[in-house]
């Protein structure tokens, strides 16, 4: 029996992976090959997707990206027993794209069967919770401290300090409220987690509870996710048989249930106190802070909100201990980072590396340039309300400071390439239509602010008072950043500044 | 509403009001099965979740999710973000406004498709991106779109008659 894997992950969809996988069943049942298909996460290698994998004594060998049509012809050239073929990559973990990676959270991912309990327990799960389970909860919070782990979701604030202060919090009832609205352009680790191995994300927040002393759980997923939403609500209930979850959590007597709740297309909806809102039914108006989340938040509970990222990375740390991630990374930000190609790139995908690299190295040596073959002229780092960064900027390091330093944010780790042929003076148009699409309205600046950015940039580009006109979008720009409760009104100039302080020339045609 | 519309909605609330923050599932419960969530519904969502009528008014029209208008018959959700755009998403609008005389948010005349806006689909890599009937689908050029049409059968006005087999066929 040959082990085949072709991988369920939706990006693998996206391209046919569900026909590959029929057709190799379907071959293989009529030239009467034994054959067992896997349908594992997707290694992140996205280009090469559908790649499918083929069990050897060489290793799992890689074949992608592989079409139906494809399928016959692997057969005919012995793929089964990892045979040459064009689309042969050798084995995938000798894959420079790969092997260059420091895979620390996405260990599992696109290695296992993302709803295998058995599998997921004899590939290091478990362990972290099984430690914390033997731990005081104080005892817990101080090592995710000691990690140096930093929020996932954008802002990058210290997870151990905020599960302090939760902890800190007495209440009868305190939640942990997983941000998996993940809305970013750009951006798909939390996804890519969700559907490669749920069952970490559920192990970080079970961790989470137990640590700050919260017995729910819920997780709210944007309705733009329908793959991760089934994989999601699979694991749910076969970590509740295994009692992984649940009213005693592996047996310990303590209680700890995870509930799946569903967006409805809000970007604003991650920002946390609107996903709160959303979460309990209402409309997802921001809520001005103090007081914070972590003291009054789901149903005016003590909640932690952590980003999916954040919270899947906290199983590692427990099992190897906060210190050997921060070992990882340099300065203030600790471990690794998933960051994510995307957009106009040749080699698009996920490469999990510790914080330092820059982006030129990420850009080129893993990303290997355009998708179009032509000169990479922007890059928006940290999706929609972050910066659009030209070739000079892109030797700057990426940790959270430095990078801050240099006009950029790295956020959720999004990279969203383009080419010479983009149009800036478009980008920063759109970066103002989709704050004025998305706005919850509760302010002035965002609400109207945006909309009549769109009207200014209009004005600009169709060269009516075109320097009156630019003082006037950097006059809205600066309301708009000062003025705003939240980040959606308070950010949405960094694109559209950097577009214009970067490529004025795209502002001055017409 | 129709007597059917009006027992998915009863339904939906009766089997959901129980949970913490309960109109948002039962919104998607009700467009689930029906497509759109019909206005009428507002009423019996105020009352049984104990709501002001203007409450859920507010909750249906802020999320761009929810619809108050059946859809055409198939639905198509166009990444409209930045990796989509940057990999042409716009030529992919463009071809379905030559094609079938819609543009974002409006359906074909024959009420065949209807085209939605969406705002990335965390398939970025593979851009550009859309969602065809709940599907996912990417690496999407101007012929894939066509053939992927062509496969739920939405072919180009005047061309009659859908094929895709739903019952009550396409109008
Ligand atoms: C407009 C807006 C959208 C946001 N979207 C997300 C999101 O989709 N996912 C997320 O985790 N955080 C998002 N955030 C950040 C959250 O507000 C919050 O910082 C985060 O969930 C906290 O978790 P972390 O500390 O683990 O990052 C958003 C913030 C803003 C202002
Ligand atoms: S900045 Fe915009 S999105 Fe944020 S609270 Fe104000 S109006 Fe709402
Ligand atoms: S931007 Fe279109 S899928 Fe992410």
């Amino acid at each position: 029996m040959t082990v085949v894997y072709v991988p369920r992950d939706s990006a693998a969809l996206s391209v046919g992976a569900n026909a590959v996988a029929e057709a190799i069943a379907r071959i293989a049942a009529e030239t009467k090959v034994q054959v067992q298909i896997v349908r594992n996460g997707s290694r992140g290698m996205l280009w090469l997707e559908p790649l499918v994998e083929v069990e050897t004594a060489q290793g799992r060998i890689a074949y992608g990206p592989v079409t139906e049509q494809d399928v016959e012809g692997l057969f005919a050239a012995g793929f089964l027993q990892g045979g040459a073929h064009a689309l042969r990559h050798g084995p995938v973990e000798s894959i420079p794209y790969w092997q260059k990676q420091t895979r620390l959270t996405f260990a599992r991912v696109g290695v296992t069967d993302p709803l295998s309990t058995a599998d997921n327990e004899a590939n290091g799960g478990l362990v972290g919770l099984k430690k914390a389970l033997a731990m005081q909860p104080a005892a817990i919070v101080e090592e995710v401290v000691l990690s140096g782990l930093r929020g996932r979701g954008g802002a990058g604030f210290p997870a151990g300090i905020k599960w302090r202060t939760v902890l800190g919090a007495p209440a009868e009832q305190k939640y942990i409220a997983c941000n998996a609205d993940e809305g970013d352009s750009g951006t798909f680790s939390d996804r890519m987690v969700m559907e490669g191995d749920p069952y970490m994300l559920l192990e970080g927040m079970v961790i989470a509870g137990l640590a700050v002393g919260a017995t729910e759980g819920y997780i709210y997923l944007r309705s733009e996710y329908p793959d991760a939403r089934v994989v999601l609500t699979a694991a749910i209930a076969r970590a509740r048989a295994a009692g992984w979850i649940g009213d005693s959590v592996l047996g310990s007597g303590r209680k700890f249930a995870v509930h799946l709740r569903i967006g409805a297309g809000a970007y604003l909806c991650g920002e946390e106190t609107a996903m709160l809102e959303s979460l309990e039914g209402k409309r997802g108006m921001v809520r001005p802070k103090p007081p914070l989340p972590a003291i009054s938040g789901l149903w005016g509970k003590p909640t932690v909100i952590n980003n999916v990222m954040t919270l899947a990375s906290v199983p590692w740390i427990l099992q190897h201990g906060g210190a050997a991630y921060a070992a990882h990374g340099v300065g203030r930000s600790k471990g690794t980072l998933p960051f994510q190609l995307a957009g106009n790139v040749k080699h698009g995908g996920l490469v999990e590396v510790p914080f330092g690299l820059t982006l030129r190295e990420l850009l080129y040596d893993f990303g290997g340039g355009t998708a179009s073959g032509r000169p990479i002229r922007a890059v928006q780092v940290g999706g929609p309300l972050g910066a659009y960064l030209p070739a000079s900027r892109f030797d700057v390091p990426l940790d959270y400071e430095a990078f801050a330093a240099a006009g950029g944010m790295i956020g959720h780790g999004g990279l969203v390439v383009f080419d010479d042929t983009v149009d800036m003076s478009r980008m920063a148009r759109y970066a103002m239509e989709f704050c004025a699409i998305e706005s919850c309205g509760k302010c002035t600046p965002c609400r109207i602010g945006s909309t009549r950015g769109v009207e200014v940039i209009d004005k600009i580009t169709a060269g009516t008072q075109r320097d009156q006109q630019v003082v006037l979008l950097r006059d809205l720009c600066d309301t708009m950043a000062n003025a705003s409760l939240c980040a959606m009104g308070g950010l949405t100039p960094m694109p559209v500044l950097s577009a214009l302080n970067h490529f004025p020339e795209d502002f001055a045609r017409s | 509403m129709a007597p059917a519309q009006r027992e998915i909605v009863d339904r939906a609330i009766a089997r959901l009001r129980d949970l913490p923050g309960a109109l948002l599932p039962i919104l998607h419960e009700i467009q689930d099965q029906l497509g759109f969530v019909p206005p009428a519904a507002t009423d019996l969502l105020a009352q049984g979740l104990n709501l002001s009528q203007a409450e859920v008014h507010g909750v249906i029209t802020f999320y761009h999710d929810f619809r108050s208008a059946p859809p055409g018959h198939h639905v198509l959700k166009l990444c409209r973000a930045e990796a989509c755009q940057a990999m042409g998403s716009e030529r992919l609008e463009a071809h379905l406004r030559e094609r079938f005389g819609i543009g974002i948010h409006e359906t074909s005349a024959d009420g065949r498709l209807t085209l939605e806006p969406v705002y990335c689909l965390g398939n970025c890599a593979l851009s550009p991106s859309l969602l065809l009937d709940g599907e996912l689908h990417g690496r999407v050029n101007e012929r894939r779109l066509d053939a992927l049409l062509d496969g739920v059968g939405v072919k180009s006005p005047p061309r009659s008659g859908c094929g895709c087999g739903k019952q009550g066929g396409c109008s």
